[in-house]
């Protein structure tokens, strides 16, 4: 099973195409906001950028916090999400202890699922899929 | 969003207040330059003068903005103070993106604001802040507190003008996320005629993509395109600046006022030199994988001990031949320098450049002294030059300010129009030719990027005038198609008109797609005729002496040649003013 990480942010560009292609390729939409991955910079173009992604925690505090059952544990961390049983009441959201859950305006909730599909996108290899348990330290 | 029509917001700062239109007039003009004209022939008045506050100035996007990669740029359209006609700026950064996902086609910023204002819109916002207090504020100050008062790292613009553009110079430019800009013909001064330090776009909605694997699959192809191969690789490895040894070793590269086009040693502002030892980082414009931006760093010790502050500076091809090879500058380190000078006061790094060169040589002539320019300039002196920018930017005194409106407008006041360095506006950093010269001087943004006249010069070899004519207006038509997507132009390879198509026909813009060949020559015709509406007449057009003075890699300027250049590329300009758009 494996985890999106983020190692090589000193690299990132600030091109958003990681984001852009999680919303489009696993979430149908054209957004830098409603994907799994978002990038920001840190305190201006001056500075480096930043990824909020999902650590994929395990167990994952989301999926203890959500009372109907749309995000379950994922086996070796992360979660499963199943959008269709989401009530939009934002409790993962806040669960998050990393920030790394967005709800839009109409409170629906995006994580990431650790597919992957973002990884070639990205210019400069920032990003990886790597096996959980197998991370470089 | 996909639709037939466009959604505009169009706000009046003097009451605050905005309303959205709804513009018809997709498959006529596709966006950006087409649709900024649209809109000024909709909003803008040619009778009245480029400070009227009824004046528009528009910031259009396309329909592939954000659908497709480097299509990253925005249009700026606007009343220039440079020359009172209609005009286009182009500039990168986030604020496409940012546009697209405010759910806007264009902003049409209308009036003048009461106290000087910082413009915020978003998908979900129109405000209108005084800051007041943020008056005679230098652009990356600007910068520091604009991000503190309006949160939306990374997914929002921010636009913002330095003093230069609050006094409404001529050629203060409009900074785009610290290291874009629209750069030429006073869009800055534009803004400031409007009370308007800064527009904040947050990027805050989002949108359904079309059903089916159609368009994921054609992303796919068109990003392997342009990130597999090494066509990009000029752009993000060495970049722009590569072109300094180029132009310098082809002789024409102009150098200290284009009194020549070569300098013996040019090593140390070579663009090899800036990625050896200045270059801190790339970084990209918001969907753009290329990454072209290159930053370099400024250091200085401001105290005794060790005491250092650090800044970082973009640089390029432009701004290095206009404060290095013009000014006479042979260092990296220095030319970073002057760049973060004019950063700061907000100007055109184009037209501080080459107006400094022109008041260098003045002063070499005895034409003007320390009493017009405060500090003594002499080519190469780095640190005058900074303290001269301060002077360019804030318009210290009567002659500055006069400089700060443009190179030809100070010469005339105080001699020196033989070698003012003007085509249409300050020349971009290629002395090619013939072909060039007259393209930036008649051309529709008076800028190399208009058509190519230098790309020409480096082939052509015949002198026959009618051919290169018809380059340039056959080079100007293709290219006002990517710019009315709005593709960054470094893209031009990919996106060839069967692309373009195929892009719009994956997003539902099936009729757009069938039509471009006819859309371009009517965007074409649409923009010339809005110049001739504004006033320009091709006749009038001055080529300073200076031009058929310098020798090129092609030997001495051929006038005759020039002369039948410009006559031949003048009646196909007036063809296009008057054709029906």
């Amino acid at each position: 099973m494996k985890v999106l990480r983020t190692p090589r942010m000193e690299r990132c560009i600030g091109c958003h195409s990681c984001s852009l292609a999680c919303a489009r390729l696993v979430h149908h939409r054209l957004s830098w906001h409603t994907a799994g991955l978002r990038i920001a910079s840190s305190g201006g173009l001056s500075t480096d950028f930043e990824a909020r992604p999902c650590l994929a925690c395990d167990p994952a505090p989301c999926a203890d916090a959500c009372p109907t059952g749309a995000y379950r544990r994922r086996r070796g961390g992360g979660v499963v999400v199943k959008k269709a049983l989401c009530i939009r009441c934002g409790s993962c959201a806040q669960a998050c202890p990393v920030d790394a859950i967005y709800l839009d305006e109409r409170g629906e909730p995006f994580v990431c699922i650790h597919c992957g599909r973002c990884v070639p996108f990205c210019p400069h290899e920032c990003l990886e899929m790597v096996e959980i348990g197998e991370e470089s330290p | 969003m996909i639709r037939d029509h466009f959604r505009v917001l169009v706000v009046d700062l003097e009451t605050g207040r905005g309303s959205l239109a709804s513009v018809p007039g997709r498959d006529d003009v596709a966006g950006g330059s087409g649709l900024a004209a649209l809109l000024f022939r909709r909003y803008g008045f040619p009778d009245r003068p480029w400070d009227d506050p009824a004046q528009p100035v528009i910031f259009a996007i396309g329909p592939l903005t954000g659908y497709f990669p480097l299509m990253s740029k925005t249009v700026c359209g606007f009343m220039s103070p440079y020359h009172g006609q209609y005009a286009e700026s182009h500039a990168g950064g986030r604020s496409a993106l940012a546009l697209r996902f405010a759910d806007l086609d264009a902003l049409v910023i209308a009036g003048r604001a009461p106290t000087l204002s910082c413009l915020v819109v978003g998908a979900r916002s129109l405000r209108v802040r005084d800051v007041a207090f943020m008056r005679g504020m230098d652009v990356l100050a600007s910068g520091k507190l604009l991000r503190r008062m309006f949160p939306g790292s990374g997914h929002r613009s921010i636009l913002r003008i330095g003093p230069a553009g609050e006094r409404g110079a001529a050629t203060a430019c409009i900074n785009v996320e610290t290291y874009r800009h629209f750069g030429r013909l006073g869009c800055g001064g534009a803004l400031g005629a409007k009370n308007l330090k800064a527009v904040v776009i947050l990027g805050d909605g989002d949108f359904s993509l079309p059903e089916g694997k159609a368009y994921p699959a054609l992303f796919r192809e068109v990003h392997e395109q342009l990130t597999a191969t090494d066509m990009m690789s000029k752009y993000h490895n060495i970049g722009t600046p590569v072109n300094v040894t180029v132009l310098n070793e082809l002789s024409a590269l102009p150098c200290r006022n284009l009194q020549r086009t070569r300098e013996e040693h040019i090593g140390g502002i070579a663009g090899e030199r800036f990625a050896r030892d200045t270059l801190l980082r790339n970084r990209a414009c918001a969907g753009c994988p290329v990454g072209c931006i290159h930053i370099g760093f400024v250091r200085e010790m401001f105290q005794q001990e060790n005491q250092w502050v650090y800044r970082q500076v973009a640089y390029d091809h432009e701004p290095i031949f206009a404060t290095g090879s013009m000014l006479g500058v042979g260092d990296a380190f220095q030319v970073l320098g002057i760049l973060d000078a004019v950063e700061r006061v907000g100007l055109d790094v184009i037209s501080a450049g080459v107006g400094l060169a022109w008041a260098t040589e003045a002063t070499e002539k005895g034409l003007i002294s320390e009493s017009e320019t405060i500090v003594p300039l002499r080519f190469g002196d780095a640190a005058a030059y900074r303290q001269a920018v301060e002077h360019l930017g804030r318009g210290s005194n009567e002659f500055y300010r006069l400089l700060s409106d443009g190179t030809a407008k100070a010469a005339k006041a105080y001699g020196g129009e033989r070698f003012a360095c003007v085509l249409g506006q300050e020349m971009a950093g290629y002395a090619t030719g013939e072909t060039f010269f007259v393209s930036q001087a008649l051309g529709f943004r008076h800028s190399h990027l208009d058509s190519a006249g230098y790309a020409y010069d480096q082939k052509d070899v015949e002198k026959d005038a009618r051919r290169a004519a018809d380059f340039l207006v056959e080079e100007e038509r293709t290219r006002v198609l990517l710019t009315s997507m709005v593709a960054c132009l470094f893209a031009r390879g990919v996106y060839t008109g069967p692309v373009l198509a195929r892009c719009l026909d994956s997003l539902g813009y099936g009729t757009l797609a069938a039509r471009l060949p006819d859309l371009a020559r009517d965007v074409q015709a649409l923009r010339w005729s809005l110049r001739a509406a504004t006033g320009f007449d091709p006749d009038t057009v001055e080529i300073p002496k200076r031009f058929t003075e310098v020798r090129t890699w092609r030997g001495k300027v051929d006038e005759a040649y020039l002369g039948e250049l410009r006559r031949e590329y003048t009646a196909r300009i007036r063809a296009l003013m008057t054709r029906p758009a």
